[in-house]
């Protein structure tokens, strides 16, 4: 089978996730499109992997996995200290640095 | 049709159902199962590329250990958290899905320009004995650096969701002579009815029967109580 099915199916995933990002409010939806984005890059690692015929790539997915699991725990986090203080989770909320 | 191909189409559709049924669902409990289910299908995918190792890990670490602290904090934040639905810029739902479609048509078009050919893994699994043999040969040879470096920013990333997370208490804890104090003053000594007694069920959502009949609100748990007023008081009261 063609291998560009692979790249342009983590093509589709990742502009789905851009999409989120650019128009849901919900702080934890836009996370959820944020991991939705790593999830196709991880999959263009792999493919690239398939094509090239070494595991390099499956290497660079393998660490893209470790970072989105630092990087959930952390953004989390910031989404509950946000919403101790606000009591909402909608991201239009959290423009006091603009002010 | 061999079988990377049925593979391919099966769990690509459901990988795509799964990414949009997450932008579209108004709550965020849906859009984290529809994540999950994406996730899953692109472990499927994973493991029909040649690689078992990653597949496992991402049904582990994405749709078991990231997917549950997604969960774990919709239930902090309320279940019911949906979005409001007044735009506060102008367009910005038209703009940004005139740019998402743009910006996919575009890395299509890039992509399909493209002419790859696969080799395949399996020559590269075969050669170390293995899948996971060689990973474990480049993350701890080729890539030993970037590996211990993962250590640090793990760490890291603990620390800071502990003193992100943590929140000082704001009054002293009530002593036992306090809080008896406050119960006595408070005008109902004896303890709370139970919930569910003498009502049609047992569960703690059902308010007990008083003797005229009546449904007592108090023999609820304050949570339940908080959800009859408003959904606003439930945050509020989950969180205190």
């Amino acid at each position: 089978m063609n291998p560009n099915n692979y790249l342009v199916l983590a093509g589709i995933l990742f502009t789905i996730g851009a999409f989120g990002v650019l128009v849901r409010r919900n702080a934890i939806i836009v996370f959820m499109s944020v991991e939705m984005m790593l999830n196709a890059a991880n999959l263009a690692f792999v493919a690239a992997s398939h094509i090239t015929g070494t595991l390099d790539g499956q290497t660079a997915a393998f660490f893209v996995m470790v970072v989105a699991a630092a990087e959930v725990v952390v953004g989390l986090a910031i989404i509950v200290a946000i919403f101790r203080t606000r009591r909402s989770a909608s991201i239009d909320e959290a423009s006091l640095l603009k002010h | 049709m061999n079988g990377e191909v049925v593979i391919f189409w099966i769990t690509a559709v459901f990988a795509v159902i799964g990414a949009v049924g997450m932008v579209v669902s108004r709550k965020a409990v849906h859009s984290a199962l529809w994540v999950a289910f994406a996730m899953i299908n692109l472990a499927v995918l994973y493991f029909s590329l040649g690689g078992p190792f990653l597949g496992t890990t991402q049904i582990v670490v994405y749709t078991g250990a990231v997917m549950m602290l997604f969960l774990f904090v919709l239930m902090i934040v309320g279940v019911d958290s949906s979005d409001s639905l007044i735009e506060t810029i102008k367009g910005q739902r038209l703009v940004g899905t005139i740019l998402a479609f743009a910006f996919g048509a575009l890395l299509t078009s890039a992509i399909t320009t493209t002419g790859f050919r696969a080799v395949g893994v399996s020559a590269a699994n075969d050669t170390s004995g293995g899948n996971i043999q060689g990973l474990a040969q480049l993350i701890f040879g080729r890539y030993l650096l970037a590996f211990e470096v993962t250590s640090a920013l793990l760490i890291t990333a603990a620390l800071g969701a502990m003193v992100l997370a943590h929140h000082e208490r704001w009054a002293p804890r009530k002593t036992q002579a306090e809080l008896q104090r406050l119960r006595t003053l408070s005008g109902h000594p004896t303890p709370m009815p139970s919930p569910g007694v003498l009502a049609l069920h047992n569960s703690v959502d059902t308010p007990a029967l008083l003797a005229d009949g009546t449904p007592s609100q108090e023999s609820l748990p304050r949570i339940f109580r908080a959800v009859d007023q408003s959904t606003e008081s439930t945050n509020n009261e989950v969180n205190s």
